[in-house]
């Protein structure tokens, strides 16, 4: 059998070399062998398939992309509910946070927690107030004028180490991605294990340094290193190694000075993530609270951060709408510059 | 003088290449003319190199001169400091204070601490945030919505939210409540128990995870469609695709992040103190911590020797990231 149909192959591929016409056979399709109404059922059964198939696939598409919604949508909930609250909370009277949340403040000054076992009472989260007040911003903005001395202490600490990092950074990044070389290298990884190093190595050099200086406990011990702190170094190299060469070149066939190069090229191009790093630095050291616990003794030029840290339950009256005070600069800065910090930051990392 | 024979060497040296289009032969011979182009060249490049060097030092000075006040020469003077028995006491004691600190009972545990919540914590954000990324990449409406969301809390001061973690994880708050309510759980005192790592690890990826996610979004959306396209024609399936394809797109990024998350684990002291104070348990007791303990202390020469550990780990840390992430790069784009 297999020798015969070798044979037949062979002689097939030999007539096909000495193109030789042979009859070709006919082999009726499955479609041709259908008569009219056979295709008209088959059309209709292989429409109403791939229908099914399709709207199967939506459904999936759909179940699955309504599962990640669902995800998404928790995850957004766990993310806005802490600000939620908190805003929330701080349009409730003295009254209300007391007695909703005094049980809780119990537990937290240690000695009673034995007590407390006891105590039934939970804290209800109320989703609405009782009774709107502005009660709290009012004993807060008017009462006692130390918060708002607090507040302003936060800003007149961070508005100048970011302007001064800023302007610090733009020139050192510029310097690193502009004037490359083997030895230069090593000064900027040395810049980047400076940005890495956790606060608490260089809290006793800052500290020692101020001491030196005689600028301990005045914000200088605090103004200072921020601005000269390489966090906004590094990722600005990064941004400014991407300015193509050829736009620098062209200026320079055109006349420009360096400084013109600087300030008409390279800073206008990294425009996103100054303002990013501007941002970022902005919450960072807004945030801050262990610098001010070491370098700042005196509690009078103590920053809103650390208040907010110290609030025991006398306070708590006041304590929502003193931290909902403290998170609007913030939030309005991210509100307004939300694009520019999703496109600085991400095109750092993507290089 | 000098004039006359430049111009006539030029004049030559013009002919010569006039000369020299025709026969093919070597610009100039003359042995004195090519020494003397030689020393034009490198007089004029010693000139650019210096004028290289003056731009990058200029450039560089500001922030040079700071770091060097605030930063190198105290971390000089703290590395001398711990080779001596007290910040007045200059006597060399060699190892002593190193020691000190790696037999220390509270630097051990903290040092623990941090490793472990490091080694959790960061990996967590990372696969967190892609998982997120990619969900919020494959299609969701409203995804950009999600975005901002997800990116709120990073900009949320630690200070401010502090009184709401409390009024839901302190022993009477509202999770003890909650799990009372639906599970009948007997309370606990969240930052006071063997969970406290738990709630520490939730806060740093509640505030985290929208920052890294966003820079996975960026990386996502910049990988070329015709890639994944074409891999699909030939047959690979949505998980080949992802390991074979995405992650090779996105392992720049990945690294980026890693050195982010890792920044950042280490400011989780912020949240630990405010939500714990000076000792919290034992359990949370973190490197920072330690620093912090000593430094009111006034032990200068136990807390330098504690932070040069910390900076040469530190230092290891980082450059094995930096060492993988070269390796990589050159892959990418190689």
């Amino acid at each position: 059998m297999e020798e015969n149909l070798y044979q037949q192959r062979k002689d097939e591929a030999s007539r096909a070399r000495r193109k030789v016409q042979t009859t070709y056979v006919h082999q009726p399709s499955f479609f041709e062998k259908m008569d009219e109404k056979e295709r008209e059922e088959f059309f209709a059964r292989e429409k109403k398939r791939s229908e099914r198939a399709l709207r199967a696939r939506f459904i999936r598409n759909r179940i699955s992309i309504g599962f990640g919604f669902l995800i998404a949508l928790a995850a957004s909930i766990l993310a806005i509910v802490p600000v939620f609250y908190t805003f929330i909370n701080s349009f409730m009277s003295s009254a209300e946070i007391s007695s909703n949340y005094g049980v809780i403040f119990q537990s937290l000054s240690g000695h009673v927690q034995q007590g407390a076992t006891y105590l039934a009472s939970t804290p209800t989260l109320t989703m609405v107030p009782q009774r709107v007040t502005f009660e709290q911003y009012a004993n807060l903005l008017f009462m006692s004028p130390t918060y708002l001395f607090k507040f302003w202490n936060s800003i007149i600490l961070v508005v100048p180490i970011v302007v001064g990092q800023m302007i610090a950074s733009c020139l050192a990044a510029y310097s690193f991605a502009r004037y490359r070389k083997k030895r230069r290298e090593v000064l900027f990884f040395s810049y980047i294990i400076l940005m890495l190093m956790p606060f608490q190595v260089t809290l006793v050099p800052n500290y020692m340094i101020a001491d030196q200086l005689g600028i301990l406990n005045t914000r200088w011990a605090i103004i200072l290193p921020g601005i000269f702190s390489t966090f906004a170094i590094y990722l600005l190299t990064k941004y400014m190694r991407q300015i193509p060469i050829a736009y620098i070149e062209a200026t320079k066939l055109d006349g420009a000075t360096e400084w013109q190069i600087f300030t008409r090229i390279a800073v206008p191009m990294c425009k996103n993530a100054i303002f990013a790093l501007s941002i970022l630095l902005f919450i960072d050291y807004w945030n801050m609270v262990e610098q001010p616990l070491v370098l700042l003794t005196d509690v009078s030029k103590q920053p809103m951060s650390v208040f907010l840290s110290q609030i025991n339950e006398a306070e708590i009256g006041i304590a929502f709408a003193a931290s909902a005070l403290y998170m609007i600069p913030p939030l309005l800065i991210f509100l307004w510059g939300e694009d520019y910090l999703v496109e600085g930051i991400s095109r750092a990392g993507v290089k | 003088m000098a004039d006359k024979k430049k111009k006539e060497k030029k004049k030559q040296d013009e002919g010569s290449v006039k000369a020299g289009a025709a026969q093919v032969a070597p610009l100039t011979t003359d042995p004195d003319l090519l020494a003397r182009k030689k020393a034009d060249k490198k007089r004029l490049h010693r000139r650019r190199s210096i004028k290289d060097w003056a731009m990058f030092t200029g450039y560089l000075t500001p922030s040079l001169v700071g770091v060097l006040i605030f930063f190198f020469l105290p971390l000089l003077m703290i590395l001398k400091i711990s080779f001596q028995r007290s910040s007045t006491n200059a006597e060399f004691v060699g190892f002593t204070n190193y020691e000190r600190v790696l037999t220390n009972d509270a630097f051990k545990e903290a040092a623990k601490n941090t490793m472990i919540f490091a080694g959790i914590a960061v990996p967590l954000a990372v696969i967190l945030a892609l998982v997120m990324a990619i969900l919020l990449n494959s299609g969701l409406p409203g995804q950009s919505k999600f975005r901002s969301i997800l990116l709120n809390p990073m900009m949320v001061p630690v200070a401010s939210v502090v009184l709401i973690w409390q009024v839901f994880f302190s022993y009477n708050g509202v999770m003890n409540g909650w799990l009372y309510e639906f599970f009948e759980l007997d309370k606990i005192d969240w930052l006071k128990s063997d969970y406290a790592m738990v709630v520490i690890l939730a806060l740093f990826l509640w505030k985290n995870l929208g920052y890294n996610m966003v820079l996975f979004l960026a990386a996502l959306n910049s990988i070329d469609e015709e890639i994944l396209e074409s891999a699909m024609m030939d047959g690979a399936n949505s998980v080949v695709r992802f390991f074979r394809i995405k992650m090779y797109f996105l392992a720049p990024t990945l690294f980026f992040v890693a050195i982010m998350s890792l920044i950042n684990s280490f400011k989780i002291f912020r949240e630990v103190y405010l939500l714990t104070g000076d000792y919290p348990r034992h359990n949370l007791y973190m490197l920072q911590h330690f620093m912090n303990n000593s430094f009111t202390n006034l032990d200068y020469s136990k807390l330098s020797a504690g932070a040069m550990v910390m900076c040469v780990v530190m230092i290891a840390i980082v450059g094995l990231l930096f060492f993988l992430e070269a390796k990589f790069d050159s892959d990418v784009e190689g």
